[in-house]
């Protein structure tokens, strides 16, 4: 019962916000919406048990990735508003359609397909996975998962390196 | 009672807000967060199945998701800026040097 709830309020969060990101005029407020979008999608994560992830949710993406968008709504002097030239061919109504459409068939086959009707997800509460999530997480990354993980920190590299070149007003 | 479906539904849902940013709004940084939106559906659903089937891979790959999302708004950002620099505008509807 308390997992229903929270999972509701979580989600009505989650959803709420992400509507509000892409509604919203000012882009500086957009941002602002986002923050608090990653902050309820880390506490589904909490909710799941990923407690590792819900930290690296906070940090990466509520801490580095959001200040990084803020840098460019602040760098970006937004004198003339983006949203008040539009090209003749451009369908917005259509996009929103398509989305709709895209929804419903989701919607239907996750409800009727039988996708996982038949478990329960509070079946394991206090699971290996749950208590020790840090251990857990480090061996497979670290053992399992090795090279994956130095691929991972390659392109980490290189997209350091391409950001820098790019943003680099001439070399 | 919370079932997996749940969590897809929860996803799905938080995806095509995404989408429908993407193929709705003009401003380019709003683009960009709505693909931020789209990744974080992904994760949600990849952290769902890996509390359902008590395995850690899925968390695993969660955090190469949240690698590469780090990696395409740094690179993203710098486009951006590099193009704001050139053209003075950040609306996609002015954007088409390469298409004609």
């Amino acid at each position: 019962m308390g997992e229903a709830i929270a999972f509701y309020v979580i989600s009505a969060l989650i959803l709420g916000f992400a509507v509000l990101v892409v509604s919203t005029r000012s882009t500086v407020h957009a941002v602002l919406f986002l923050v608090l979008n990653f902050l309820a999608v880390a506490a589904l994560y909490v909710l799941l048990t990923a407690q590792f992830l819900a930290v690296i949710q906070v940090l990466v993406y509520a801490g580095g990735i959001v200040v990084l968008y803020l840098f460019v709504v602040m760098l970006v002097n937004l004198k003339r508003p983006p949203e008040d030239h539009s090209a003749p061919q451009r369908r917005g109504w259509l996009g929103f359609a398509l989305s709709g459409v895209v929804l419903a068939q989701l919607a239907a086959i996750l409800v009727w397909g039988g996708v996982g009707a038949a478990t329960d997800s509070s079946a394991a509460q206090s699971s290996d996975l749950a208590l020790n999530n840090v251990e857990r997480i480090g061996m497979l990354l670290y053992a399992d998962y090795l090279i994956p993980f130095e691929v991972a920190s390659m392109l980490l590299l290189v997209a350091m390196v391409g950001a820098i070149i790019l943003a680099k007003r001439e070399l | 009672m919370i079932t997996p479906t749940h969590y897809m539904l929860l996803s799905a849902a938080l995806f095509i807000i995404g989408v429908a940013g993407v193929m709705m709004r003009r401003n380019i940084i709003v683009i960009f967060m709505s693909i931020e939106l789209i990744l974080n559906a992904v994760n949600i659903n990849l952290v769902a199945f890996s509390y359902q089937l008590q395995n850690g891979i899925g968390q695993v790959f969660a955090i190469f998701v949240i690698a590469v999302a780090a990696a395409e708004a740094a690179v993203g950002l710098g486009i951006i800026l590099a193009f704001y620099r050139n053209k003075e505008t950040i609306n996609i509807d002015e954007m088409n040097l390469m298409r004609w």
